[in-house]
């Protein structure tokens, strides 16, 4: 550490704290560990998480972002903030007091978001390490067992990496049991009782197929794979079991990209204009306040977008137009409005709610296409277009960049077949990957597998099975 | 509600982070699985031109399309959203279709592309490329070894062998040794006697002390078999005006294969390059590819060059010798009977005979085949090879050596 000590930080976090606690933000209590690049490096590529079970992939993480950091390509964040309880940060010890103060702001902003936004309800912040650890402990041991060792489990985990994030998104939605599921079919397809049935046509009851398994299509598709499939060994079950839970904890904040850093930045934008900075490390914050949430133009920076989104909530609250106090809550001051979005709000909601024409005329919003080899722009943020361009992004962010892929059939064909059902909008799978990746499902499946998606506007069925991959039409 | 968090600070510990190289067991997997990745696409990187005829120390780049971690992903038709400058138009072109891994880097900040350059040796290519092709027993069994001299080395002593290796010098001194050991045992026991006799000890009488049996020292011999380590490559091309460039590089790259791999496997290889239309020479490197001659093909004629060659400066018994032929198959029939048997004769003398008809995609339904001629060569250690495109060069040298293969596991 060069021009301050440990002591420094200390006192300038109490400050900081000082302002978290003034303008009403609620968190964990925070650890914060100093770090030199390498252990940054470590960090990221296994998410930040203390320990972590071992796979090649993320040593070819490491070694990207190494390459990328070596090279200058990228920088390495100024920050890394795990969503557990008590959040866990890690600062670069090589940072300038400046970016310390900025980034310890800035870190309490997301610990505020873990514990209130309700997205992250579902990820149990208080056993987030340990649970960790006991996964990182249970490969292991798998790896050190004789009888499966890393020959066995290494593939599996290839496989069910492909697949973990084909699963429920809104955790927040309670999923119901098979036994449940049924009882909620023949509820719903059971007649209402009318009490004048003597005069009434009888209603017709159409039975649903109670045997069907799954009785709705199943999102999960690891757990699918891991309740349906009477071959799997326990290890192998339990691998499922464990890389569809890492998933899931990982969902809220893919979910919350845009907000999330929006949010961190805008706190740690007021937090340091609050604390009276001297000069220089004012000056400084600037430059890199700047750099942090500064447009990228050909892209869409989420630290910009979410800022400016969170900025103009605010304002709206305030000092609404007119035709806008309509649609808002009444009586709500703009600081409310704040941390009720924060807290009942994902990307796609908050996008859908408060991104207007006017504000992404501003932002010069566009939307493009691929035509032939170049991305052109189809829309602009003009009256005729901002809806376009608007719903493209909805459609985009979070869990929307990844195909909503569901388990249809456990027994399609009366073979066993698994068959899965891909909800198309408008968006073909790239069928390179959707072949490998239905090759890893057959390998955890053990029979063969089928994908029915839609492919240049044609329903296709896409099949992997002992004989290989072939797509064919659908009839 | 002004209750302020908690916060506790981790201090930097220095051994802490040297000691937390906690990805390292991750990283050698993935370069395990990168190294495998190349071999997979060996193919691929034997057909670039780039790495043809280099020098072995020589660092190339080769392309290696990273581990894929599939997943199902939006493919091209996916639409996005960007920010603009405040001047978007409609048809504006915003950037490039990214043709690989693009499902990753949607959002505009995570380094897409899956392709890297790793630097290595043209060796360490070798290497893997000779890996893939499971070589140990080849190694072993295939490459026939010629005895070419015994030798007696000396390997310590012994105490029986033929009179010529007696050791005399190591003979008297075990000699010697023995005397002064008797001679304290001798005044030892005397003094015994005359401590109990009273009388005076006798003085020694000059007695003598011959040689024994024991005695003897031999030198040790044994045989050592010195395996010769010489080989030959022997490069037949065609010249003639039908051979163009594409088939004369398609020939280059087999050649280079096969040196590279002779290379692996003996101490001592040399090269001889024979190019022949109707008449034969020997030729440099340089000429060989790069010369065009003009005219028809006699066949023959290069394999009777080849054998003159080998009998003058590379005999079977000394040398192992491989011979491989490249042509488009062109020959003038009257030729035909005289090549067949020219061919039959060098495979007698080689250890491995290929004949490579190279024919890019085309071109084969019109013109003549040698391969027909070749089918009566009935020989073990003949093997003919079809390369139509760059891709079946790696392919076809593994089914040349594979005959190899067969032949001495069998």
């Amino acid at each position: 550490m060069a021009s301050y000590t440990l002591k420094d930080l200390e006192l300038w976090d109490a400050r900081v704290r000082e302002k978290v606690a003034e303008f009403g933000l609620d968190c964990y209590p925070q650890e914060f560990e100093i770090c030199d690049h390498g252990q940054m490096l470590g960090y990221m590529a296994y998410s930040g998480m203390p320990s972590h079970y071992p796979h090649w992939s993320y040593g070819k993480s490491y070694e990207k972002l190494k390459t990328l950091y070596d090279y200058g390509v990228s920088g390495i964040p100024y920050e890394m903030v795990i969503n557990s309880n008590p959040a866990l940060a890690y600062l670069m010890r090589d940072n300038s007091l400046c970016l310390q103060i900025l980034t310890i702001a800035h870190v309490y902003g997301h610990n505020d978001f873990f514990k209130k936004n309700f997205t992250f309800r579902s990820t149990r912040a208080e056993f987030t390490i340990g649970t960790f650890k006991a996964h990182a402990d249970r490969v292991r041991r798998y790896v050190d067992t004789p009888s499966i060792g890393l020959e066995k489990v290494e593939p599996f985990l290839d496989a069910a990496h492909a697949l973990s994030l084909q699963c429920r998104r809104n955790l927040a939605v309670k999923k119901l049991s098979e036994e449940a599921e049924r009882d909620r079919l023949v509820a719903v397809a059971t007649p209402p009782s009318d009490p004048f049935q003597r005069i009434h046509r009888r209603q017709e009851m159409t039975q649903p197929d109670l045997r069907r398994v799954p009785p709705v299509p199943d999102d999960d598709l690891l757990l699918f794979v891991r309740d349906h499939n009477p071959f799997l060994q326990e290890w192998e079950k339990d691998l499922l079991t464990i890389v569809h839970e890492e998933a899931q904890y990982f969902i809220p904040q893919i979910e919350t990209k845009i907000m999330n850093e929006g949010w961190a930045s805008f706190w740690h934008k007021r937090i340091l204009d609050a604390l009276e900075l001297p000069q220089e490390l004012y000056l400084e914050f600037l430059v890199r306040h700047n750099q942090v949430v500064r447009p990228i133009p050909g892209s869409l920076n989420p630290y910009h977008l979410g800022l400016r989104l969170w900025e103009d909530i605010e304002r709206r609250g305030d000092t609404p137009t007119p035709e806008e106090r309509e649609d808002l809550p009444p009586g709500k001051t703009g600081l409310q409005l704040l941390f009720d979005t924060r807290e009942v709000d994902r990307d796609a909601s908050f996008l859908r709610r408060w991104l207007h024409e006017s504000f992404m005329r501003e932002l010069d919003l566009f939307r493009y296409e691929a035509k032939g080899d170049d991305l052109v722009v189809s829309d602009v943020s003009d009256e005729e277009g901002w809806r376009q361009v608007k719903e493209t992004l909805v459609k985009n962010v979070g869990m929307g960049s990844i195909p909503v892929i569901r388990v249809d059939d456990a027994d399609y064909n009366h073979n066993r077949t698994l068959l899965l059902s891909h909800a198309h909008d408008g968006r073909d799978l790239q069928l390179e990957y959707a072949e490998k990746t239905l090759s890893y499902l057959h390998r955890l499946w053990g029979r063969e597998t089928a994908l029915e998606t839609v492919v240049n506007g044609k329903r296709t069925f896409l099949t992997f099975g002992e004989r290989g991959f072939s797509a064919k039409a659908a009839k | 509600m002004n209750r302020t968090v908690e916060s506790i600070f981790r201090p930097f510990e220095p051994l802490d982070a040297e000691r937390s190289d906690r990805s390292a067991g991750d990283r050698a997997r993935h370069r395990l699985k990168v190294r495998e990745s190349i071999r997979e696409n060996i193919a691929d990187i034997i057909a670039e031109e780039s790495i043809i005829g280099k020098d072995r120390e020589k660092i190339i780049k080769v392309p290696i399309r990273g581990i894929r971690e599939y997943k199902f992903i939006y493919g091209e038709n996916t639409p996005g959203v960007g920010q603009g400058n405040g001047d978007s138009e409609s048809g504006q072109v915003v950037g490039k279709v990214k043709q690989q891994g693009k499902g990753e880097d949607k959002a505009g900040d995570q380094a897409g592309s899956d392709y890297y350059e790793t630097d290595v040796t043209l060796e360490e290519l070798v290497d893997i490329m000779f890996e893939d092709l499971e070589l140990p027993d080849l190694e072993r069994k295939a490459l026939r070894q010629i005895e070419a001299y015994r030798l007696a080395k000396r390997k310590g002593y012994r105490a029986v062998g033929i009179r010529v290796r007696l050791d005399k010098r190591r003979t008297v001194r075990e000699r010697v040794k023995r005397k002064l050991a008797t001679h304290r045992n001798r005044v030892a026991r005397a003094a015994d006697v005359s401590a109990g006799t009273g009388l005076a000890p006798l003085a020694p009488a000059r007695e003598r002390f011959p040689f024994h049996d024991d005695d003897l020292v031999y030198r040790h011999m044994i045989t050592d078999v010195k395996k010769e380590s010489n080989a030959v490559v022997v490069c037949v091309m065609d010249t003639s005006g039908s051979m163009d460039t594409m088939k004369k590089y398609l020939a280059r790259s087999f050649f280079f294969l096969l040196y590279q791999f002779i290379c692996t496997k003996y101490r001592n290889v040399e090269i001889v390059f024979i190019a022949h239309h109707t008449e034969a020479s020997e030729v440099t490197e340089d000429e060989f590819f790069h010369k065009g001659e003009s005219g028809g093909t006699f066949i023959s004629s290069g394999y009777n060059k080849a054998l003159e060659i080998i009998q003058a400066r590379y005999h079977p018994s000394l040398w192992n010798i491989y011979a491989f032929h490249c042509s488009d198959g062109d020959n003038f029939d009257s030729d035909n009977p005289a090549a067949l048997r020219a061919a039959k004769e060098l495979a007698e003398l080689c250890n491995l005979f290929g004949y490579g008809e190279i024919k890019p995609l085309g071109s084969r339904y019109y013109e003549s085949s040698m391969l027909n001629i070749f089918r009566r060569l009935d020989a073990d250690n003949f093997q003919t090879v079809l390369i139509e495109r760059k891709e079946d060069i790696w392919p076809s040298f593994k089914a040349f050596l594979a005959k190899d293969r067969g032949r001495d596991q069998g």
